[in-house]
């Protein structure tokens, strides 16, 4: 009877599903429930989990939960430590869930809500979430190994450094695109800006707090430093109308730009203790509680979307980033589908802490699920606002004008209606002076969310929820930032270190010093390049970005794909073959429209030889012909970079279908390096 | 019961911060350690946070 109802309540739970996917994926009225996507996807998730992820487990890994994990057998009280599965998936997911799930979904809204929806949930449930369970088991059963190293050793060398580079790489561009959003986010507005400002200061005490004045106080300190970021958002609506104050922190990008150059070097030689740790707790924290917060207001106020299911600008002419649906929508949204960034948390640090085989489904499939939700939330954020609005704030000035009228001219041309009194009064609910073009996703998912929050918690303090958004998503991006730079430099100390030894260590300040200032260098390229470029640099940084992380969690896949294979389960290699195989499709598709298209606002190459044309021919205005060469050569450099990380991805899957070849004719393989069974003490 | 569980819910939250570390550390010293010759004593509180502060952040920790 029991297992009727079980059946039932699954059955019921499916066709749910099913109908409010139905309903999202037909509805063709004025507006959207969002209700309807949440029901969609809590489903979707529930039903993916509850029978994939199952059967995986069972019958493609064999997870067994009598065999001793890592942290069991090599215990150490340290890295090595068998932790509760709750405690495990609370680090898993802060881990993994970093600014992008939030950033990809509101620029991919400019194709509807529908894509980016569809995107995140089928790429969540079959792939994304296989790849960081599948990882996190191949190192768990190989004493925590890292992505690198079980390249190198099930496939081949090749495989490892491939790896490296790549993590090195996508590291660069990642910090780049982020410090970009912060930029455009601080623009003109002293507001933000001196609340980011602040919350460096505040990570500092905190750090002091917890190192010194009550060492290892860790609750007691984040709570300090929660209540005065909270203070921070207040106090900047003071400095914004400060006469004084409030021109100190009102800024042009390319002086922000500089500033946030300057702190990654600080934040990249200061010691851990002082910045990075106290931060990363403060952002911790502030993330998971805005996220609650974000889930409670939209169930809650149960907001209508107002984008459109599809827009027209799937065919490629869309104002935020160029390109058509397929492949830019899977290139856009990374995080929150499939990121292969989190292949490297799932083989490190998480398997070192993992008590039972039993938990690795809970962690590495579910956590995905969850930050999936994120993106899904962070797409109703952007797409609650009227399209008009969400266009104008996202649309770069080089695309649709400087000018607010030129800006809601080009706009309203497309269909999305919005005037410029609109923006004007929306901008000064928001405590900004403008809201045109500000690109990066940032200023436009704060909009969403305070009017989501807004509503629920308090009308009147729409600047303040405006600002808390700001904060929240400045906090943790700078948070990347300061831990992408110093293991940017960790890997290039690794590699320098080969040549000349003393470079390698970790504590000689000399090496720090150079190293740090060449990861920084690397970055605040990019970061310059961005903010000098008119179209606004989001549009070329993050579809680099999107290409290099698919590029590692292809390399992931290989892996993972090549375990499955050598070790026998070759009929049920699909479960991360299949995933591996789109990923080769979109990457490439997108690799190569990115270098050969003749679209200017798609192809690298049409893009600076168009610009040299132009400047040859002297028909640029006078500012944009002083930068015109940077940027040529910078469109020269991203084209081959892209042909760089997609020669790459092959090179991994070639290799891992020459083993594979191998298998199949019965010759010699590198073999498994699985450890060796051990009963666990624990059940 | 709901006492208990709320006790649940704090030493979760502690765990996952970290907050408890230092005590963890002294029961797994208490554990493995104790009685062991040439054994240096358990770690002072701020001693051991230094290490464990520094130790945690040697490798990729936060994500995208």
């Amino acid at each position: 009877m029991k297992a009727f109802w079980s059946r039932a309540g699954w059955a019921g739970l499916a066709l749910l599903g099913a109908a409010a996917l139905a309903h999202v994926a037909m509805a063709r009225g004025e507006t959207l429930n969002a209700l309807w996507l949440i029901t969609a996807a809590v489903c979707v998730y529930l039903i993916a989990y509850r029978f994939y992820s199952a059967w995986i487990a069972a019958n493609v890994l064999a997870i067994d939960a009598t065999r001793a994990t890592p942290a069991e057998r090599l215990n150490n009280g340290r890295d090595y430590v068998p932790t509760n599965r709750w405690v495990v998936f609370g680090h898993h997911f802060a881990a993994i869930a970093g600014p992008g799930p939030l950033v990809g979904p509101t620029l991919a809204a400019q194709f509807g809500y529908l894509p980016g929806t569809l995107w995140i949930l089928i790429g969540a449930v079959l792939g994304g979430a296989v790849q960081d369970m599948v990882t996190l088991f191949l190192s768990t059963r190989r004493n925590g190994r890292s992505l690198g190293q079980m390249a190198r050793d099930e496939i081949g060398a090749i495989g490892g450094t491939a790896a490296m580079i790549g993590t090195f790489l996508i590291m660069i561009i990642l910090i780049a695109v982020l410090g970009l959003v912060v930029v455009n986010a601080m623009k003109h507005s002293p507001w933000g800006t001196s609340t980011v400002a602040a919350t460096i200061p505040i990570a500092m005490l905190v750090g002091v707090y917890m190192r010194y004045l009550r060492p290892g106080r860790v609750l007691e300190a984040s709570l300090l430093g929660v209540i005065l970021l909270l203070a921070s958002v207040v106090f900047g609506g003071w400095v914004d109308h400060h006469p004084v104050l409030g021109a100190l922190f009102d800024h042009e990008g390319l002086p922000l730009a500089f500033g946030v150059i300057v702190y990654g070097f600080a934040a990249a030689v200061l010691p851990v203790w002082l910045l990075l740790a106290p931060r990363d707790y403060l952002s911790t924290f502030m993330k998971l509680g805005t996220v609650l917060m974000l889930a409670i207001a939209i169930l809650w106020l149960r907001p209508e979307i107002h984008m459109p299911a599809i827009t027209p600008f799937i065919d490629g002419t869309g104002p935020i980033f160029g390109g058509k649906l397929f492949p830019f929508v899977f290139i856009t949204i990374a995080c929150g589908a499939i990121s292969g960034f989190h292949a490297l948390i799932a083989s490190g640090t998480t398997p070192k802490l993992i008590t039972s085989e039993g938990d690795i489904r809970m962690i590495g499939y579910g956590a995905m699920l969850l930050e999936s939700f994120v993106a899904i939330m962070a797409m109703i954020a952007a797409t609650v606002l009227e399209p008009g609005v969400y266009f104008a704030i996202n649309s770069p000035a080089g695309v649709v004008g400087k000018e607010a009228l030129d800006a809601v001219n080009a706009i309203s041309s497309w269909g999305y209606q919005v005037t410029v009194e609109q923006m004007q009064h929306l901008a000064s609910a928001m405590g900004e002076s403008t809201l045109f073009a500000r690109t990066g996703g940032a200023p436009s998912l704060a909009v969403g969310m305070a009017s989501i929050l807004g509503t629920v918690f308090g009308e009147h303090l729409l600047a303040l929820w405006y600002h808390f958004a700001i904060m929240f998503e400045a906090i943790f991006i700078l948070t990347t930032l300061d831990a992408g730079t110093r293991v940017g430099r960790f890997m290039l100390q690794d590699m320098l270190g080969n040549l000349h030894p003393k470079l390698g260590e970790t504590s000689y300040t000399p090496s720090v010093i150079l190293t740090s200032a060449l990861v920084v260098a690397g970055w605040g390229y990019f970061l310059y390049i961005g903010v000098i470029d008119p179209n606004g640099g989001v549009n070329i940084l993050w579809p680099l970005f999107g290409i290099a992380n698919q590029m590692l969690a292809a390399i992931a896949l290989s892996v993972a794909t090549g375990v499955l294979i050598k070790s026998g389960k070759v009929s049920k290699a699909w479960i991360t073959g299949l995933p591996l195989i789109w990923l080769l499709a979109i990457t490439t598709t997108a690799a190569y429209e990115k270098v050969f298209s003749s679209d200017i606002r798609v192809g690298f190459f049409a893009a600076a030889n168009d610009l040299s044309q132009k400047l040859a021919s002297g028909v640029l205005p006078p500012e944009k012909a002083a930068v015109a060469p940077q940027l040529i050569f910078n469109q020269q450099l991203d084209a081959w970079l892209t042909l760089f990380f997609v020669s790459m991805l092959w090179v991994v899957v070639l290799d891992m279908a020459r083993m594979s070849r191998r298998y199949f004719a019965g010759q010699p393989v590198r073999p498994s390096s699985e450890a060796a069974y051990v009963a666990s003490r624990l059940v | 019961m709901r006492a208990y569980l709320l006790k649940q819910a704090w030493q979760r939250v502690r765990q996952l911060s970290g907050d408890d570390a230092y005590e963890r550390y002294l029961a797994h010293y208490a554990d493995v350690h104790t009685g062991q010759p040439g054994v240096h004593a358990p770690l002072s509180r701020a001693e051991f946070f230094k290490q464990w502060q520094d130790q945690k952040w040697m490798g990729v920790k936060r994500c995208c």
